[in-house]
């Protein structure tokens, strides 16, 4: 795709150069030949860039358009809204369905759930990890990274078992957390960010007479705020979006995430309404709306802290 | 902290009172940090190290679920829950499914985010815009994004209007040559925002000057391209494709609701599927674990194997 405008400018070369023969400038530092160049090369990114950029948010246009139809229309016309086919009854039909406050209220407590248990271990042992000498700290360490290796799926049927079957947890909202709590990434944003504050800090604490917990609660977390924030809105996506691990343990759909409640919509239910497809989108969109508003209003963290650490680590 | 106190204690040096205390060489000078540490690992006993021991325990005995309550006999079976995961059609056909989707979602992968985040590090217009756009399917649901796939693939979805006659018969998700496909192509879709800030982050480190040398050698974009970008970014490439090898050996969402449960009669199964169908919904839980240790053993024989030929090469 790219070799294009490569080949254009090498004709273009050859033909400069004829003109050029009995100057001295060699081709390539032609001042005219090089803005040209670059600007084929701007154009050409852009159109890149562009393309892509409709291939990845075309779907999501597409997800809200068809959630308003009144009547689903998949030719390319109803890949635009038309004001005479446009209608707000699919959400109160999917609502009527699936309780979409419940399921929200769900996947909102099993994602906060998550939070909560990722910040309370994810704190202490980052700063134990990073602050405090104690012996077998390194095997600790890699231990918490052996976490991030093995797959989640190989662990799914002993889960199943132990937190459905032993516990009696199906159904509940500790059951969809617990498996969650463990969350090596977090402790691994936490180690990382204390590691770079000067120890000295700490130690003027210490000689202050300050325990270990005041530091930690009174000196290290206040300054881990943008790490916090980080691994909040780093953690809220996996929860929130996750499907097979609440699908497994929730039967009632009293007790399902939207993500969940959804799925099992789109797969028995929905050949009965009226409008099948208005319905799951019109789902689709509440539940993709706010993680996409997170996103959107957050993007540096996702952008930057995320990506830089896991390729530093 | 050796250089000073020693010159003065060095005479009593046998004096037990001088040493380091018993539990600070034990323990280290901190020992509250097990105590910080502890709750952590408490969880990452019984919630990961405890399951996967228990995952290898269940794949050598003939482990099923029993009515709660019951003394059931669960005798060791050794190596049969393998031999006949490894004996069994949907097994080898998820396995296949797997080489599939692996074969167009990691070149696919490669390629593709590579050339975005190329573009992305130029200097052009509205590359914070682009830069967000990719990533939004990424942090969006797969349920969310799956039932626009199920529209716009459905048989008279728009992918079919457009294409008209050309649309294939059965159409997409219900036909044994495109289901696979177009799976690993949500995927790709799906994951490739993640990819590109991963090239993007990995291509700001590539030094400028070597631009700049490849400039002067007259150079041009696609050279640079390929002379400069493409080895500067090789470990980031290793990450990559070690990545996106987890991901298609793990999926499960794509086939059970893209595919209406790996769907046209099986074509698009997946191992994960076969764990759930087979361990938890048929309740041989001994046969899914064995699936399952099966598969983590090739992933991360796979990913060694990556790692290994992509960083040697860098020598």
């Amino acid at each position: 795709m790219a070799t294009e405008p490569e080949a254009g400018t090498d004709a273009r070369r050859q033909r400069s150069s004829v003109a050029e023969t009995t100057g001295t400038t060699s081709p390539d530092r032609d001042p005219r030949r090089l803005a040209r160049r670059r600007a084929t090369a701007t154009v050409v990114g852009f159109v890149l860039l562009a393309a892509g950029a409709f291939v990845f948010l075309f779907p999501f246009w597409y997800m809200v358009v068809g959630s308003l139809q009144v009547e689903p229309n998949p030719t390319i016309a109803g890949a635009f809204p038309d004001p005479s086919n446009v209608t707000l009854a699919n959400y109160g039909d999917i609502n009527s369905r699936l309780n979409l406050l419940r399921t929200l209220l769900n996947s909102a407590v099993f994602t906060g759930g998550v939070i909560l248990f990722t910040l309370a271990l994810g704190l202490l042992a980052g700063y134990a990890l990073a602050v405090l000498e104690f012996r077998g700290r390194g095997l600790v360490f890699s231990l918490v990274l052996l976490s991030l290796i093995v797959p989640f799926q190989l662990l799914m049927i002993p889960l199943y078992v132990m937190i459905v079957r032993t516990y009696g947890l199906a159904d509940s909202y500790l059951g969809m957390i617990l498996p969650f709590a463990v969350n090596a990434t977090a402790v691994f944003i936490f180690r990382q960010f204390f590691r770079s504050i000067p120890r000295d800090l700490f130690d003027a604490a210490r000689i202050d007479g300050a325990s270990e917990l005041q530091i930690l609660l009174r000196l290290a977390i206040p300054i881990a705020r943008p790490a916090i924030l980080t691994a909040i809105i780093v953690t809220f996506i996996g929860p929130w979006n996750e499907f097979l691990w609440p699908f497994l343990i929730t039967k009632e759909q009293s007790m399902q995430p939207l993500a969940v409640a959804l799925a099992n919509y789109i797969t028995t239910i929905a050949g009965r309404a009226a409008n099948p497809f208005g319905a799951i989108l019109a789902g689709a969109t509440v539940l993709a709306v706010p993680a996409v508003v997170l996103f959107l209003a957050f993007q540096k963290y996702f952008l930057q802290s995320d990506i830089g650490s896991s390729l530093k680590g | 902290m050796a250089g000073i106190p020693e010159a003065t204690t060095r005479p009593q040096t046998a004096g037990p009172g001088h040493r380091t205390p018993l539990t600070q060489r034990m323990f280290g000078t901190q020992p509250i940090g097990y105590v910080f540490a502890g709750p952590y690992f408490i969880f990452w006993l019984a919630l990961f190290a405890f399951p996967l021991g228990f995952a290898l325990w269940m794949s050598l005995h003939d482990w099923f679920f029993a009515a709660p309550g019951a003394q059931v006999d669960r005798p060791f079976v050794g190596l049969d829950n393998y031999t006949s995961v490894i004996g069994d059609p949907d097994v080898r056909r998820a396995a296949l499914n797997v080489v599939i989707f692996i074969a167009i979602n990691v070149p696919l992968t490669v390629v593709v985010s590579m050339v975005l985040a190329y573009a992305l590090n130029q200097a052009l217009p509205l590359r914070t815009f682009f830069r967000a756009a990719y990533y939004v399917p990424y942090v969006t649901a797969s349920v969310a994004m799956i039932a626009v796939w199920l529209w716009l693939f459905a048989r008279d979805g728009l992918v079919n209007q457009v294409l008209g006659p050309v649309a294939p018969d059965p159409s997409w998700l219900v036909n044994r040559v495109w289901a696979m496909p177009i799976i690993a192509l949500f995927a790709t879709w799906k994951q490739l925002g993640f990819y590109v800030l991963l090239y993007l982050a990995a291509m700001q480190n590539v030094p400028e000057e070597l631009y700049e040398a490849a400039k002067v050698d007259g150079a041009g974009v696609v050279r640079r391209f390929l002379a400069v970008t493409v080895p500067g970014v090789r470990s980031a490439t290793t990450l990559v494709v070690i990545l996106a090898t987890i991901v298609g050996a793990n999926f499960f969402t794509e086939p059970y609701l893209l595919t209406g449960g790996g769907g046209p009669n099986g074509a698009s199964v997946s191992p994960v599927l076969l764990m759930y169908r087979e361990g938890i919904e048929q309740g041989d839980a001994g046969y899914g674990a064995a699936i399952g240790v099966l598969l983590a053993v090739v992933v991360m024989t796979l990913s060694a194997i990556n790692q290994f030929i992509l960083e040697d090469r860098e020598r």
